[in-house]
């Protein structure tokens, strides 16, 4: 303990101690800083688009608005998925993360992902926590748009 | 025993081959190449690698040390070591000369009497010892104060502490350009109000306070004045006569001196009295006592006296340098909002809210910029900023706001810059924000009803 700070005071190193920056990156994870800076699966569907399901949840007022839309084929597999969003850095990566575990899944594999796995595999800290909850909610209101489409697509079948 | 120690380590610095730190360059070309991180002098900024140090533009939150304090204080702190209360001796006699002197210089700036400057430990020392010190003094007989939304935390915190003991307060409001209603203060003035504490300039939207006003309506209602002055002197013209106030804040490291000294002005005719905060051996008039940070006095004194002499050079500079930047955003970029009067107005405070772009976000794209934000996301609380939600600003733009500093030493290669990175990083969010694609839809977002948590 002497000898580090004696190393550093004698030799005039004190006052250009960097740790400051260990401390930044430390809140922000590498993953995170990445997804912002590339972001992936960013864009729109076609909103009318009979096999899109749209999910916009947040609320401008609490500085998180998130668009996920959600593209299927024709059996109910998820083949894409796009998001657009209003708010922190910590929801690219959320969403982006959304986005790639939804592809390839079906309808009811899906709503079965969970805020806790997500928040989980990005080591969100406390405070960030609700919006992985934004992030399922977003998944949810998807299917759910896409499951309304497809029952009124049924239904104005089955009356013509 | 510590030489062995020192000399020990020294022998092992120089030869080891894994010296971490850019310094000991000169000292073995085999660290230089082993050295990591600042073998090309860039730094790691938010996961990006950058040459050079970001671009310093949040003047509010601290300025930079000027040169000319620095040698001040760095002269002082060598041969002026004495305690400035020693009565007995030359080191005494010396480091009390050193300190009175600053205190002639902090008067001047602001046109009051050198006994009427009480040194402390910063503005948030003094607000303290203002707020709670005046009323504790007339708890008898005055059991009110009046300030507003928009003051500093300390003077609020300051406000629901003696809340706590039994004191009312009046939190006026403010109009949406920040600055308060002149009918709405008289109308709050009662005849047991013991305090009205308005702050001179806000940090966070920069504008100006009618001081001249406020300080005459409390004349009239014989009601003392406290202003929290930390980010005007130096900056604006102040004068204490002509707005007629009672006590004012003052601190060193907003205009270009060290941190942690402060001062607080305290009238003498007609005089005002208020309990001290710190008890001891009576130093600061029993004000404040305790041994004065000579060092941090001088530099102190040395900014007050450069502010004066350069005050009007400086608004002229950042004038130019604010315009060049307002301007500069304005003609890329659509929706941008300038929070605050823009006529009753600090030049070097500009808070900008650029719609349908959240403030955290695209701090984090400002990499190369040191700017601060009025969003949820950057304070603790996951509040936005309660100054812009006093102003009224609807809540989706309290979240999108960024405060640029502009001060002394910003140059104009700094603005272009900001502006430069500032337009890309907005335009590169709004393309990826499901508000903007709403409202080039035609869609009118305040009618959505959002599902909140």
């Amino acid at each position: 303990m002497l000898r580090q700070t004696t190393k550093r005071a004698f030799l005039g190193l004190a006052s250009r101690n960097y740790t400051p920056f260990a401390v930044v990156s430390r809140l922000y994870h590498p993953n995170v800083i990445d997804h912002y800076d590339n972001p992936r699966n960013v864009g729109s569907f076609d909103k009318s688009d009979p096999n899109v399901g749209t999910g916009l949840v947040g609320a401008p007022q609490c500085g998180d608005v998130m668009k996920l839309q959600v593209k299927f084929d024709g059996s109910g597999q998820i083949i894409d998925a796009k998001f657009k969003t209003f708010g922190c850095s910590f929801l690219f990566c959320l969403f982006f993360l959304a986005t790639e575990w939804v592809k390839g899944k079906s309808v009811e594999e899906v709503l079965t992902i969970k805020n806790s796995q997500i928040a989980k595999h990005l080591s969100l800290p406390p405070v960030k926590l609700h919006c992985s909850m934004l992030a399922e909610d977003a998944i949810k209101a998807g299917v759910k748009n896409y499951k309304e489409k497809q029952a009124e697509a049924n239904g104005e079948t089955v009356e013509a | 025993m510590a030489s062995k120690v020192i000399s020990a380590t020294i022998r092992r610095t120089l030869t080891n081959p894994h010296g971490a730190f850019s310094r000991c360059r000169h000292l073995s070309t085999a660290a230089a190449a082993t050295a990591v991180n600042y073998e090309d002098e860039s730094i790691l900024m938010k996961g990006v690698r950058i040459s050079g140090r970001p671009l310093y533009l949040d003047m509010q939150a601290t300025t930079p040390i000027d040169p000319r304090v620095f040698d001040a204080m760095n002269d002082s702190t060598i041969h002026e070591y004495g305690n400035p209360h020693s009565r007995t001796h030359m080191y005494g006699w010396e480091a009390e000369n050193a300190v009175e002197v600053a205190r002639i210089q902090v008067a001047k700036l602001i046109e009051a009497s050198p006994k009427e400057i009480i040194f402390m430990s910063g503005a948030t020392e003094a607000n303290n010892t203002a707020v709670k010190g005046v009323m504790h003094f007339y708890r008898d007989t005055k059991k009110h104060v009046i300030t507003t939304q928009t003051e500093h935390k300390c003077v609020l915190d300051s406000c629901r502490h003696l809340q706590q003991e039994g004191f009312e307060v009046t939190y006026l409001p403010v109009k949406t350009d920040g600055l308060v209603d002149l009918e709405m203060l008289k109308e709050a003035i009662r005849p047991d109000t013991g305090l009205v504490s308005i702050m001179a300039v806000n940090n966070e939207i920069g504008v100006v306070q009618p001081m001249e006003e406020i300080g005459r309506i409390c004349k009239e209602h014989n009601v003392p004045f406290h202003t929290d002055a930390a980010q005007a002197i130096g900056k604006i013209p102040v004068d204490v006569k002509k707005w007629n106030v009672a006590l004012m804040s003052m601190s060193a490291h907003k205009i270009y001196g060290p941190k942690g000294v402060g001062a607080l002005y305290v009238r003498r005719r007609p005089r005002i009295r208020l309990e001290p905060l710190m008890n001891g051996g009576g130093q600061e008039r029993g004000l404040r006592s305790g041994t004065g940070a000579t060092q941090q006095i001088v530099g102190f004194g040395a900014a007050c006296e450069l502010a004066m002499k350069e005050m009007e050079y400086d608004e002229k500079w950042i004038k130019g340098l604010q315009e060049r930047l307002l301007n500069g955003i304005r003609e890329k970029l659509d929706g941008v909002v300038v929070n605050g009067s823009m006529d009753s107005r600090y030049v070097g405070n500009l808070n900008l809210s650029f719609a349908y772009v959240e403030g955290e976000s695209l701090l984090m794209g400002l990499k190369e910029v040191a700017v601060s934000s009025g969003s949820a996301c950057t304070s603790a609380s996951l509040e936005p900023s309660y100054v812009l939600r006093a102003l009224g600003v609807d809540e989706d733009m309290a979240h999108t706001s960024i405060r640029f500093g502009i001060g002394r030493f910003t140059t104009k290669e700094e603005i272009d810059k900001a502006v430069e990175l500032t337009v890309k990083q907005v335009e590169k969010l709004r393309e990826m924000s499901p508000l903007y694609e709403m409202v080039k839809e035609g869609i009118d977002i305040k009618n959505i009803q959002w599902s909140q948590h």
